[in-house]
């Protein structure tokens, strides 16, 4: 079992631990519904004047950041703190990192403080599924690459719960660079275990194969209860990327103006937003946007997720590890 | 063209079920190897003092041939060297081996292929056969001395790892490869489709938000190449095979009288892109693994020869390069020593691939393309045969392979038959 661990490929497929939360893939219906009733109970403490609660004193999360991030890292540290666990933040620049230090290297020394949690975001695809195959503690996947950020989509389910009521049978346009986006995969697999619908709309270069149905004209958001607006990432629009045109097309064409929105839609993103480019500021500024909610539920619902995975709740249930 | 020490073992193999799929042999009998040569095939042979080797229950074939090994030497010795790459391949079963010349240097001239020739000729477990780059340096533009490089011993000619992109160059290359009388081997990847692709571009890769390395980008140089062969009536091999449509390409060639053969791996045989929901850095290879119908696009190309070798692509990769997230390990994973046991395991005992078609196409199938002797076990031949346990089980530990790299596929997992002796030009080289 040791040696496996060295070389990386190993008898346990992540998926099958539930100890972490590493992809919205891992969780069943009954665990999305239990942290967001986690995360509505925790909103209640959060109104008052002492927001703080006893549940993880003593316990150590450790939040590991290899990409920039403003709401994610502190609103985890926040949720953490309010839980009254220890928190201590890791940005790879200015650390080890920078001189070289691998992953695997980084992940195994802030190991040996023996964290309850690493939240880890990382540039690339697996680095949570690879971190959560070296540490005993439990890790929530806060960005891999392209691939999951489950803890932006149950904040995005409990941010729109909140706002109409249900889930069920909720239609979400998600538009945009589909393509390159986490958080649009983690939101349609998450948007399918609560039963509502998922289309995804933009450039054909920037929608995937496969993942739900798609649609490259804007009219198609007209039947969306909410429309979801992805950041519409500079870095491809680099010359000679050809996803689209230019900058100046994509606004044109896909993006959302306050004359494609109709009464009753809510718009949401996942921030950071370019205001003129994918989202027209009259739009992020309306009673529409939710964007501001979405901030506040990302609080609580991580609040939830730490406790969820600290507690004997079925997602923090432990396979049996062989320690050497 | 194979460069080893040769043998003179004296063996006999008692009662083995002796399977010859091309000689047409399959019966309990003995085989009694004189000075490593096959002496006698018969019933109740005598041993003439002889070691004797009790093959009662177990299979006894003709040895493998792999056209498709990375012995990452010279530069990468740590990832594996001649003598740990040959190893493996006794070890899994294998009676000859061709080296792939994408090493640092790369085999672009006849001193470095003298070289690795020279040092093979001490250091090797099995007979290895050095392939040489078509172009200087793999860099696509300007032709080998493949004239001076066949007659110092190349084994054959190929870019793989770096394929060539422009088609006049490729054409250049069939075209003089007609002085050499070797074959040219393609890696059929038009980069410009695959830049940046991590896994087969469909609904596991669009959920798991890999780039694509779509189909296309194999079938539309498969396509390319054939019908450069085809201009220049020349042959080519195309390498490790992995979609549905390069497989339709290679049988309209084939039906166009176009003189092209091909390998498949056996993770592109026994493996979907499923496999990669793990995000096991070992699930990674070049090209990437595909869907169902691919891998039974394969299985049946396999089945009726239009696929004529099977070849491992062993790809070492050090732990540093591997023990990464997915996105940033490399391609490549090991094969030698688990092939025959992984197709037996997924192919032959559930009845999808017969044992007498997985035999032919792991050792005389590559040895005709290649131009190399056939092993067979015929009085009179040089001694490569293997015994095989077909009952026996094991499991794939990091630990006990033979390979300086552990990256394999299979790791953790139990397989069926077990490869209990090997024989490679004339020696016993692999006992368990």
């Amino acid at each position: 079992m040791t040696d496996l661990r060295v070389v990386g490929g190993d008898l346990l497929p992540p998926s099958q631990e539930r100890r972490h939360l590493l992809s919205v893939a891992d969780l069943s219906s009954s665990d999305v519904e239990r942290l967001l009733a986690t995360a509505h109970s925790f909103a209640h403490s959060q109104a008052r004047d002492n927001k703080k609660l006893p549940t993880l004193r003593g316990r150590l999360v450790l939040n590991v950041f290899y990409e920039s991030s403003t709401r994610t890292s502190s609103s985890f540290e926040l949720a953490a703190k309010r839980l009254s666990a220890d928190t201590m933040t890791f940005k790879s620049t200015g650390s080890s990192v920078d001189k070289g230090e691998s992953l695997k290297d980084t992940a195994l020394t802030l190991s040996a403080y023996d964290p309850d949690v690493i939240v880890l975001r990382h540039p690339e695809v697996g680095a949570a599924q690879f971190v959560a195959r070296l540490t005993d503690a439990r890790v929530v996947n806060a960005g891999d690459g392209k691939h999951q950020h489950p803890t932006q989509a149950l904040l995005d389910l409990y941010t729109m719960r909140e706002a109409f009521g249900r889930l069920d049978g909720l239609q979400v346009a998600i538009v945009g660079d589909v393509i390159h986006s986490r958080v649009a995969r983690s939101l349609v697999q998450a948007l399918r275990l609560v039963g509502a619908d998922a289309i995804l709309v933009g450039p054909p270069a920037l929608l995937p194969v496969g993942l739900a149905e798609t649609s490259h004209d804007i009219g198609a958001i007209a039947d969306a209860d909410v429309v979801y607006v992805l950041r519409m990432q500079r870095e491809r629009m680099l010359e000679g990327a050809n996803f689209v045109p230019s900058l100046r097309e994509y606004t044109s064409r896909w993006g959302i103006t306050p004359a494609r929105i109709r009464d009753g839609q809510r718009v949401m993103h996942p921030g950071p937003m370019n205001r003129g480019v994918e989202i027209d500021a009259r739009v992020a500024d309306s009673d529409a946007s939710l964007v501001v909610d979405q901030v506040r539920s990302g609080l609580i619902v991580r609040m939830a997720v730490l406790y969820d995975l600290l507690t004997t709740g079925p997602v923090a249930v432990e396979t049996a590890v062989e320690v050497a | 063209m194979l460069a080893g020490p040769v043998g003179t073992d004296n063996v006999v193999i008692r009662g083995a079920r002796v399977l010859d799929p091309v000689e047409g042999i399959d019966a309990i009998l003995d085989v009694r190897i004189d000075g490593g040569v096959i002496a006698q095939i018969g019933l109740d042979l005598d041993t003439n003092e002889h070691r004797v080797i009790d093959g009662a229950g177990n299979v006894l074939a003709p040895a493998f041939v792999d056209p498709h090994v990375h012995l990452r030497t010279p530069g990468r010795e740590d990832e594996e060297t001649i003598e740990s790459g040959t190893a493996a391949a006794a070890a899994g079963g294998y009676c000859a081996i061709l080296a792939i010349p994408n090493t640092d240097p790369v085999v672009d001239d006849a001193d470095v292929l003298r070289s690795l020739r020279a040092r093979a000729a001490t250091e090797a477990h099995v007979p290895v056969g050095f392939m040489a780059a078509i172009t200087k340096g793999q860099a696509g533009a300007e032709l080998t001395e493949m004239g001076a490089l066949a007659d110092a011993g190349a084994a054959g000619f190929t870019d793989d790892g770096r394929p060539v992109a422009a088609a006049g160059v490729m054409r250049r290359a069939l075209q003089y490869n007609a002085v050499t009388g070797r074959m040219i081997a393609v890696h059929c990847e038009e980069a410009t489709l695959t830049h940046g692709g991590h896994a087969h571009a469909g609904a596991i890769a669009a959920e798991l938000g890999l780039t694509g390395w779509p189909s296309l980008g194999e079938s539309l140089m498969v396509a390319r190449d054939l019908d450069l062969a085809g201009e220049t009536e020349q042959a080519v091999h195309l390498m490790h095979l992995s979609a549905r449509e390069s497989v339709e390409h290679l049988r309209r060639a084939h039906a166009a009288g176009i003189r092209a053969t091909a390998e498949v791996t056996p993770h592109h045989l026994c493996l979907t892109d499923e496999a990669l929901r793990t995000l096991d850095a070992n699930m990674k290879m070049n090209p990437p693994l595909r869907s169902e119908d691919d891998r039974s696009a394969l299985l049946e190309a396999l089945r009726d020869g239009t696929i004529a070798a099977i070849a491992t692509d062993h790809a070492p990769h050090s732990p540093e390069e591997k023990d990464v997230p997915f996105e940033a390990a490399p391609f490549g994973v090991t094969g030698l020593e688990t092939a025959f046991a992984a197709l037996y395991t997924s192919l032959v005992e559930p009845g999808l691939v017969s044992l007498e078609t997985v035999l032919e196409r792991m050792s005389a199938g590559p040895a005709a393309i290649f131009g190399l002797e056939r092993p067979r076990i015929a009085v009179g031949a040089q001694a490569n045969v293997t015994l095989i346990d077909t009952n026996g089980s094991w499991r794939v530990k990091a630990s006990e392979f033979r390979s300086r790299s552990a990256n394999s596929w299979l790791l953790g997992k139990r397989l069926r038959s077990r490869i209990r002796l090997t024989v490679a030009a004339g020696r016993v080289v692999h006992e368990s």
